[in-house]
């Protein structure tokens, strides 16, 4: 079932028996089937992914496979037709900003600037508990991590992809979220603004020891970013086919890792599961 | 209700506005210098200029052609067919004494032509305002929830098509009052495109922004005002400005059964004097007051448009 390939048993640790109490967010034993005109689409079949706190965990497979559907069960977005989702031990079935989502597509609100679409989300969320000024530093201060802070007052409109991106990255943060969820969140930028995103997700990641589910198609960025990769075979009725412990020092940093053995040796793993999985199902 | 949205979605852009986008996109190329040569620019940036001068020049020209076309056939059809109608230099002249004095007051039957329009306006602007201010929670009420929608919709496709003057019966024996009935008539035949063109927004609403709602866990009213209103505004102000325009129709009609004061009833005080020239005299000024307020709620309608 979940081969993992590690020395040092990292992952094997994740997957022990001591149940879903070790874990900060977990779903459990997830199917998921879409009423069509054609009948009932499987899409998931019996998924269970468990995580611990402050894990890094990427989700790669194919286009159409089923990943924007797992994430948006996580999220509360969208609920599972068998199994369900659990957050410190208590079952979730409805969204909420403590596993805060970075769309795809941003989802700025273009009537709000960049400050105005942070500091929703800080007043929704520290309304009762912060003051006007904290709320207002805390909107700031969020906007300034990802290094936004000098386009407060734009538009989204004005900004450019990854522009966009970050502040969606801030809002998110700005919610203190249990557990990050992000849905490709660079998959529609071009390389080098991709990168410059990377380095920020670590950089965060690093200070904040952020729980972090993304998803991807990109096996370089899974591997630089993640403590475990986990690859979902093809849909219809997807489930994880292998999980890949990322065993690679902290703080990371991509030129260096371009000469490590281990960091390569991870690489081909991805791509070579990616590249089966393609051969075995032909392309759709 | 797909198709009947979509009708009222066609936001009624004048030919005019259409042909100025238009132009815009095709001066474009002309600012651009062709040349990477800096010396390029600047013949290329005056002649630019020069081209927009001489297309502003050229526009006028045409307005100003149509418009002595139009004089000239009203004038042809007075000389040969309505020897009764005025000639256009009658109604110049009647004009200017008209606009010499626009705020005389010889007691409650005799006011300048500038109180009957400020009286109309102000009726004008109680009945649209009710109607935005009933139409947009209905709006969004509608566009909401599709069970109120299904209920809904036939009654509105029923009242929606009623003329205004048929309801004029009803309100004055509901409210007794001459100036409520044109306010209420006014209200009832402006609402529509406001309840349409909020759900509409509301239908339209962009499936992301719900998403941030659900993590936000925003509730009913929250929802309502930091979400659907701002995502919907632009669809609103689009049937304010329908709606405008109908109240700016209808206050004439109904003004002329209702008497009193009024623009409206200027007019058919004017009609029972014999005095037509007045009435051409009073039609271009509701002409223009007409295009005044498609140009502001166009402003207020562009301030608040957003992309994405
Ligand atoms: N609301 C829906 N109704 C019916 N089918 C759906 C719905 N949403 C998704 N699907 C189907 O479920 C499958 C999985 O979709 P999903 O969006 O999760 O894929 P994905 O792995 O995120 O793909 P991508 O990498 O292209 O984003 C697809 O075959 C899709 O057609
Ligand atoms: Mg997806």
């Amino acid at each position: 079932m979940i081969d993992t390939i590690v020395k040092n048993g990292v992952a094997a640790q994740i997957r022990d028996q001591q149940g879903p109490a070790r874990y900060l967010i977990s779903a459990e034993n997830i199917s998921l089937a879409f009423k069509t005109k054609q009948g009932l689409h499987p899409v998931l079949n019996d998924v269970t992914l468990r995580i611990k706190k402050g894990e890094f965990v990427s989700i790669i497979g194919h286009s159409g496979c089923g990943k924007s559907t797992l994430l948006n069960i996580f999220a509360g977005l969208l609920k599972p037709t068998v199994g369900g989702v659990i957050l410190e031990d208590k079952e979730v079935d409805s969204p909420g900003p403590e596993r805060a989502v970075v769309f795809q597509n941003h989802s700025l609100l273009p009537w709000l600037t960049v400050y105005e679409n942070v500091r929703l989300a800080v007043d929704k969320v520290f309304g009762r508990k912060k003051s006007k000024a904290e709320r207002d530093d805390w909107t700031r201060y969020n906007l300034k991590r990802v290094h936004m802070d000098q386009a407060l007052g734009k538009y989204p409109m004005e900004l450019s992809g990854g522009m966009k991106q970050r502040v969606g990255i801030a809002r998110a943060l700005a919610m203190e979220p249990k557990a990050l969820l992000m849905d490709e969140p660079f998959g529609a930028l071009d390389a080098l603004t991709r990168a410059q995103l990377q380095d920020v997700l670590l950089e965060i990641h690093a200070a904040l020891g952020n729980t972090v589910i993304m998803i991807t198609h990109d096996v370089d960025e899974a591997v630089l970013l993640s403590d475990r990769i986990m690859m979902m075979t093809h849909g219809p009725g997807a489930t994880i086919g292998e999980a890949l412990a990322i065993d690679l020092p902290r703080p990371r940093n991509r030129i260096d890792l371009l000469d490590d053995p281990a960091y390569q040796h991870y690489r081909s793993k991805g791509l070579r599961f990616l590249h089966q999985l393609q051969r075995r199902n032909g392309p759709e | 209700m797909k198709n009947n949205l979509s009708f009222a979605m066609d936001d009624g852009v004048s030919l005019e506005q259409r042909e100025a986008t238009k132009e815009k996109g095709a001066s474009k190329p002309l600012v651009c210098p062709t040349k990477l040569n800096l010396n390029a620019v600047k013949p290329g940036y005056l002649k630019s200029i020069g081209t927009r001068a001489a297309r502003m020049f050229g526009r006028t020209f045409c307005v100003c052609l149509t418009f002595a076309a139009a004089i000239g056939v009203w004038s042809a059809i007075q000389s040969r067919f309505a020897p009764d109608l005025p000639t256009p230099a009658q109604t110049w002249t009647r004009a200017v004494e008209i606009f010499s004095e626009p705020f005389y007051d010889d007691g409650p039957n005799d006011k300048g032509i500038g109180w009957q329009l400020l009286y109309s306006l102000g009726r004008v602007a109680a009945g649209f305002s009710l109607a935005v201010a009933v139409g947009i929670p209905i709006g969004l009420i509608v566009g909401t929830s599709r069970l109120i929608r299904q209920s809904l919709d036939p009654l509105i496709q029923v009242l929606r098509p009623v003329s205004p003057l048929a309801w004029l019966p009803i309100a004055l024996l509901v409210f007794k009052s001459v100036n409520a009935s044109a306010i209420f008539v006014i209200f009832i035949t402006s609402i529509w495109p406001v309840i349409l063109n909020t759900a509409s927004g509301v239908a339209a609403i962009s499936k992301d922004y719900l998403n941030v709602a659900a993590v936000l866990r925003f509730e009913r009213l929250e929802m309502a005002r930091k979400i659907l209103l701002p995502a919907t505004l632009p669809h609103i102000l689009t049937g304010m400005r329908l709606s405008l325009g109908i109240a700016w129709m209808v206050i004439v009609a109904a003004e002329m059964l209702t008497g009193g004061i009024g623009i409206g009833f200027y007019i058919w005080d004017e009609w029972n004097n014999l005095n037509v020239a007045s009435i051409i005299v009073a039609m271009g000024l509701i002409g223009g007051v007409g295009i005044l307020l498609e140009t502001v709620m166009n402003r207020i309608q562009r301030r608040f448009q957003y992309h994405d």
